[in-house]
């Protein structure tokens, strides 16, 4: 993950309380959903960003979650969102987020 | 679920975009803290 | 007075094979030093020049064969397509000993020192190149000296052949000690940039025979941003490009736009020429040795060699009808307005959807739609899945949407497989964003079944953190005499 995006998450967990926070992430595969879920829940995998041992165990779900599009109205959906829900494989990067949140965080 | 909540729109170019998720959350009524759209290629 | 109508004369584009500027790359550049280990098997991990002409994209990026006849991958390790040669239909592949020379022969600047030995072995090859009388070979003479005391100077950058990472082969000096804008690594970055366009430029020129000095204008659109630290984007690549190609009579500038850039030029060029302004106007881009080696760390985790080891290079020439090249649709010209929002499908609609509604032409008339083409067995082990097939699957899904094709599934994928292709360009996101399909274009529309093809780009603005938003551009190529009311027998 960009190491600035890195940045302003760690300073809002920092300055929000964590339970405040859900992440919303848009990537178009489960591999690059799994390392976008890991970087906020775990730490930064590549040990390369501000979040690299930080387990900030944030709430992340992709946008195409059946429980984010419940809370969008079906107008700004269809503008913002429309076919993209049709092609990516939803089933697989929700898959691949939900691996990560069923790993426990340590202390 | 959204709410009230403070959002981290993590977007990608070939998903979906910082802007695109950003739209959506504060739709639902989240304060959007912070957009980005990343590009691997 | 009746527009002319502007046409695709002709496109070419070349390979930089350099294995040993790999490590140059913005990505090792950067990770090699953090990670010492890593080097070693960084440069056990370089290609052969033989492997990378046999490398089945290379060769479809050449023009040896169509997108849509690639083998089934895996690619690396596969055999080399028939007819598998370095030079091919669109241009040519060059090892890096040739190249290290085309540098020096572009550099106007004493910016590159070549060992005797490595200056000997490249004047020897590029004096026997198909283009030889147009390169400026004196320049390798003038350039040859003891590169290995030049690489030791502050701010000099040691260059090497292959994985040959013992001797010093060249050496780039800085032209400034105090601006970052005219650093070694930039300067290397404008010139590599500068000898594939300008490699790029002269067999377009050669392939369709044009005179050098009857081309009125040059539009640049590769990625690199030349300039000094008062203007760190100054320009001009595309002036550049021209003086060392013999474009005597020309002039030239650069259009930025990320990776968009080559359609806004193709269009701006074609819109020239159909304006009257100027006769014949060239489209040029040159590699992004910045992202050579960009995703070596999945190419290495995957067991794979580092196959983001060339330089692109591509040239197109638009010139008035000639009754035979591709026309160049200024009617059909989309673009991704601001108010369009940053959404993917918002702006494909904009790009692939309304102009073709505007125009009364149904998506499945289309017979080819180039879009991002970047070679996915480039991008999948970095985890940035398979570029061109999701723009595929989301061209088909607004094709349904749009009620041009079924809505369903199988009628989506036939969409996909009829009118998309696999992706096959190197990972410098200018020359995948459609510049690509040109030649292959050019070949359908003329020779080949084909009677439209459109060319869509995306940038992704965002990266230079001005704006949220994306741009895009779009444009359809026609078969020449394809107009209803034209009897032209040979448009068909």
């Amino acid at each position: 993950m960009d190491l600035r995006s890195q940045e302003a998450i760690l300073r809002l967990a920092e300055s929000h309380g964590r339970d405040d926070i859900v992440v919303i992430i848009g990537a178009p595969d489960p591999e690059s959903a799994e390392i976008a879920a890991e970087t906020v829940r775990l730490g930064d995998p590549t040990y390369a960003g501000p979040l690299a041992g930080a387990q900030l165990g944030l709430e992340v779900f992709h946008v195409l979650h059946e429980e984010v599009q419940a809370d969008v109205p079906p107008e700004v959906w269809d503008s913002q969102i429309g076919v993209m829900a049709d092609i990516l494989d939803v089933d697989g990067i929700n898959a691949a987020i939900e691996e990560i949140r069923s790993r426990p965080l340590d202390g | 679920m959204l709410a009230g909540k403070t959002v981290v729109a993590l977007g990608e170019r070939d998903g979906v975009s910082g802007p695109a998720i950003a739209a959506c959350a504060e739709a639902a009524g989240a304060t959007v803290a912070f957009t980005a759209t990343e590009c691997f290629v | 007075m009746t527009m002319p109508e502007p046409v695709l004369l002709g496109a070419t584009q070349v390979l930089a094979h350099v294995p040993g500027l790999a490590i140059h790359g913005s990505k090792p550049r950067r990770e090699l030093p953090r990670h010492p280990e890593v080097e070693g098997a960084f440069l056990a991990a370089l290609r052969s020049f033989d492997d990378a002409v046999a490398y089945p994209p290379h060769q479809v990026f050449l023009g040896a064969l169509h997108p849509r006849q690639l083998p089934p991958r895996p690619w690396v390790g596969a055999p080399a397509p028939d007819g598998t040669s370095r030079f091919g239909p669109a241009g040519e592949i060059m090892p890096d000993h040739e190249f290290l020379g085309l540098l020096a022969a572009v550099d106007h600047f004493g910016l590159v020192t070549l060992d005797p030995a490595v200056a000997e072995q490249a004047a020897v090859a590029l004096a026997a190149h198909p283009l030889a009388k147009h390169l400026d070979l004196d320049r390798i003479d003038a350039a040859t000296g003891d590169a290995a005391a030049v690489a030791t100077r502050p701010g000099s950058l040691p260059l090497h052949l292959g994985t040959d990472h013992g001797g010093v082969a060249a050496a780039v000096v800085s032209a400034h000690e105090a601006d970052e804008a005219l650093s070694a690594v930039v300067l290397l970055d404008n010139l590599a940039a500068k000898a594939t366009a300008a490699l790029a430029l002269l067999h377009v020129l050669r392939s369709t025979g044009v005179d050098p000095t009857s081309v009125d204008y040059v539009i640049g659109c590769g990625e690199e941003a030349i300039g000094d630290r008062y203007q760190r984007g100054g320009g001009n690549m595309a002036k550049a490009v021209a003086e060392v190609a013999g474009l005597t009579e020309a002039s030239g500038m650069d259009v930025k736009n990320f990776c968009a850039a080559p359609i806004p030029a193709l269009v701006m060029a074609s819109s020239l020429v159909a304006s009257g302004v100027f006769g014949r106007v060239a489209v040029v881009a040159g590699g992004s040795l910045a992202k050579v080696g960009m995703k070596f760390q999945g190419h290495l985790r995957h067991g794979l060699p580092i196959l983001e080891d060339v330089l692109g290079g591509a040239a197109a020439l638009i010139g008035p009808d000639d009754g035979v090249s591709p026309r160049v649709r200024l009617d059909s010209v989309g673009r991704h307005k601001v108010s369009a929002g940053g959404a993917g499908p918002q702006i494909m609609e904009a790009l692939a959807v309304e102009p073709l509604r505007r125009l009364g032409i149904p998506m499945a008339d289309v017979n080819d739609y180039a879009t991002e083409l970047h070679n996915p067995e480039i991008t999948e082990p970095q985890g940035s899945g398979d570029v061109a097939a999701r723009n595929y699957k989301l061209i088909a899904a607004l094709a349904a949407r749009a009620g041009s094709i079924v809505a369903d599934k199988e009628a989506q994928a036939g969409f996909v497989a009829e009118h998309g292709m696999p992706g096959f360009a190197p990972t410098q996101g200018h020359l995948a964003s459609a510049q690509c399909y040109l030649p292959h274009a050019r070949a359908r529309l003329t020779s080949g079944g084909g009677d439209r093809v459109m060319l869509l780009a995306k940038g992704s603005l965002f990266l230079g953190r001005m704006s949220q938003l994306s741009d895009g551009m779009s444009v359809l190529l026609e078969r020449n005499g394809n107009d209803d009311n034209d009897d032209n027998p040979k448009g068909r």
